[in-house]
């Protein structure tokens, strides 16, 4: 089989904000398909502006945002859609769709303007559901659902978009310990998909558990960016954060190994 | 229920009213007789044909249309500002169209004239509160600022109303004005519906090729994006789509509430909110409700009453049940 070759997403000295007013400044990022990037920063730091950018849903102020060198301001709203999914962080629908409709309206951008989903587009649907392990969710009411099932079924939704990247707001927040670390698996999993993943997240640990790459953000511009072993230093997590954590080899499970955080709470 | 048994179900619901309807009034007329009529065309009563030709079969076709194009165009509206709160007058149709009658009567125009102001002071309602949310909401939630200037054009319009009805002469114009408000279906003569069935069939078509997406827009400007739905686009259409509809109908109405608001509510609980099913479900369950109450509000004394008021003591006890029923089942 022919490898793929990888599609990136650039974003070359960007500057995001709204309305001509910065927010951050002077972005520079590649994002290549089959890779998970993880985004760090405190609260307010402009994560969310960043994606909205990427999504084009507010333009950059300065800079060039492109995917494979075409700008993104050039792609039609259907041939982006095709490109980029997004799994924002709390999802409403005043109305209890069935949950297998939910991940089908992935299928939109594939349709005609007036169409609606054929029995093939069911089957791309039903096969993310039971990739997902959700399956048994299929006839529930999207809006009966709890947090962690309605994450899943959005992440369904995201995949059976079949976009080459998948933007990801906070996906374990408001989620239980289980169901962090099970979308989290899940998400690990999407890379052999060779889907390009952008996550923000809170925890710096969700970082040494996927991330190929790891982006720190800090006081409106990228602070650091790298590998998450040799970006996640404790001085980085003091700098950002203002709180002193260690972080240290968990023991070996299998061949794999990784690091963890421990915050220091006896100051 | 699944898809098509309940269309079917409700066609055949729909045809039994039907039945019933033409042959009740204050000139009965036995169900052996109306379905002689209906397969001979002939009678024995000479005054039958005229009856139920020149009177009650508009009628008939008449509030099935009404109640039809209010309810899925309610149902249209709801999907699309996401919200089940909201009825077809949101933009301010009933009260441009409101404006447009008393204009027209305050002017002594003829039953066309009146139906024509109270179509196009409908339609500029609506155009001028879009219109208005395109140029000022650049920076704002474009759904918000599109509800508020509605709800602008339709104060403003409801304003004029007044200062009419205030000028009108007291002893013919104002109760006009007055009854045109309550609505009644007892004005429709057959060359109203030769209008107004075309304006609805091109209101309704697009409705329905855009349901899928109506679905998707019922998430949020921002996802229904990124599932790449033209927002903006959408919203445009389906707002024309849907007052082209509800102005027709109240151009030859007059106003009529409640059906916009809650038939969709009745219709999502029997067919799910999945629009495809959602729309035609709600034109049909319009349709049968509207009739119904028309049934009622023209039989139930020897004076007809507005069906407008008879629909709002009718159905707030009758919603009111409906809600605690299902108050245990997100809807």
């Amino acid at each position: 089989m022919v490898k793929e070759s990888n599609i990136s997403l650039q974003l070359r000295g960007a500057d995001l904000g709204y309305h001509g007013r910065v927010v951050l400044r002077d972005v520079n990022l590649t994002m290549l398909s089959g890779e998970i990037i993880c985004l760090l920063g405190p609260n307010g730091v402009g994560k969310t502006t960043l994606f909205k950018t990427i999504l084009g849903f507010i333009k950059p102020v300065g800079g060039t945002i492109t995917i494979d060198g075409t700008d993104i301001s050039r792609f039609s709203l259907k041939d982006f859609a095709r490109l980029i999914a997004y799994v924002p962080q709390v999802h409403h629908s005043p109305f209890p769709y069935k949950v297998r409709d939910v991940v089908l309206f992935g299928r939109t951008v594939h349709l005609g303007l007036f169409a609606s989903p054929a029995e093939s587009d069911r089957k791309i649907a039903d096969s993310f559901l039971e990739m997902l392990e959700i399956e048994h969710l299929a006839d529930r009411a999207f809006t009966e659902l709890s947090g962690g099932e309605r994450q899943m079924v959005i992440i369904a939704r995201a995949l059976t978009q079949e976009a080459k990247f998948i933007i990801l707001d906070e996906p374990t927040s408001n989620l239980d310990y289980g169901n962090q670390v099970r979308v989290i698996r899940k998400i690990k999993e999407l890379q052999r998909q060779s889907i390009g993943i952008l996550m923000s997240t809170h925890l710096p640990d969700h970082a040494f558990m996927i991330a190929s790459k790891v982006v720190v953000m800090d006081n409106g511009s990228l602070y650091s960016c790298g590998r998450p072993e040799a970006t996640l230093t404790p001085e980085t997590l003091k700098k950002i954060y203002g709180v002193e954590v260690q972080v240290f080899d968990a023991p070996p499970y299998g061949a794999s190994s990784r690091k963890v955080c421990a915050p220091i709470i006896n100051v | 229920m699944k898809g098509l048994s309940l269309i079917l179900l409700c066609l055949l619901i729909l045809g039994v009213v039907s039945l019933f309807s033409m042959g009740t009034g204050r000139y009965p007329v036995s169900l052996r007789a109306l379905l002689s009529w209906f397969t001979t065309g002939q009678s024995t009563d000479e005054n039958l044909p005229i009856i139920l030709f020149n009177i009650r079969q508009p009628r008939l076709i008449g509030a099935i249309a009404a109640g039809g194009a209010l309810a899925m165009s309610g149902a249209a509206y709801q999907g699309m500002f996401r919200n089940p709160m909201v009825s077809p007058d949101i933009l301010g149709v009933g009260s441009g169209a409101g404006f447009g009658a008393a204009l027209a009567i305050l002017l002594s125009l003829p039953v066309a004239g009146i139906q024509t102001l109270s179509f196009i002071g409908g339609m500029s309602a609506v155009l001028i509160a879009v219109s208005i949310s395109k140029t000022i909401g650049r920076s704002h939630d474009s759904v918000l600022v599109l509800v508020l200037s509605g709800i602008i054009i339709s104060s403003l319009f409801g304003a004029l109303l007044s200062m009419l009805k205030y000028v009108a002469d007291p002893d013919d114009k104002l109760p006009a004005i007055t009854y045109w408000l309550m609505g009644s279906l007892a004005n429709i003569r057959m060359n109203d519906l030769i209008i107004i069935l075309p304006l609805l069939v091109v209101g309704s078509i697009p409705l329905m090729l855009l349901s899928w997406r109506l679905n998707v827009l019922s998430f949020g400007e921002d996802e229904a994006r990124s599932l790449g739905v033209h927002t903006g686009l959408m919203r445009v259409l389906v707002i024309l789509c849907a007052t082209l509809m509800t102005a027709s109908i109240i151009s030859v109405t007059g106003i009529i509430g409640w059906v916009g608001l809650i038939v969709p509510h009745l219709a999502r609980f029997a067919a799910g909110p999945n629009h495809r099913m959602l729309l035609p479900t709600s034109f049909l369950f319009g349709g049968i409700f509207m009739l119904v109450v028309d049934n009622v509000a023209r039989s139930l004394v020897s004076v007809e009453i507005p069906i407008g008021i008879i629909m709002a003591i009718l159905g707030a006890p009758f919603f009111l049940w409906f809600l605690k029923k299902t108050s245990k089942k997100s809807w």
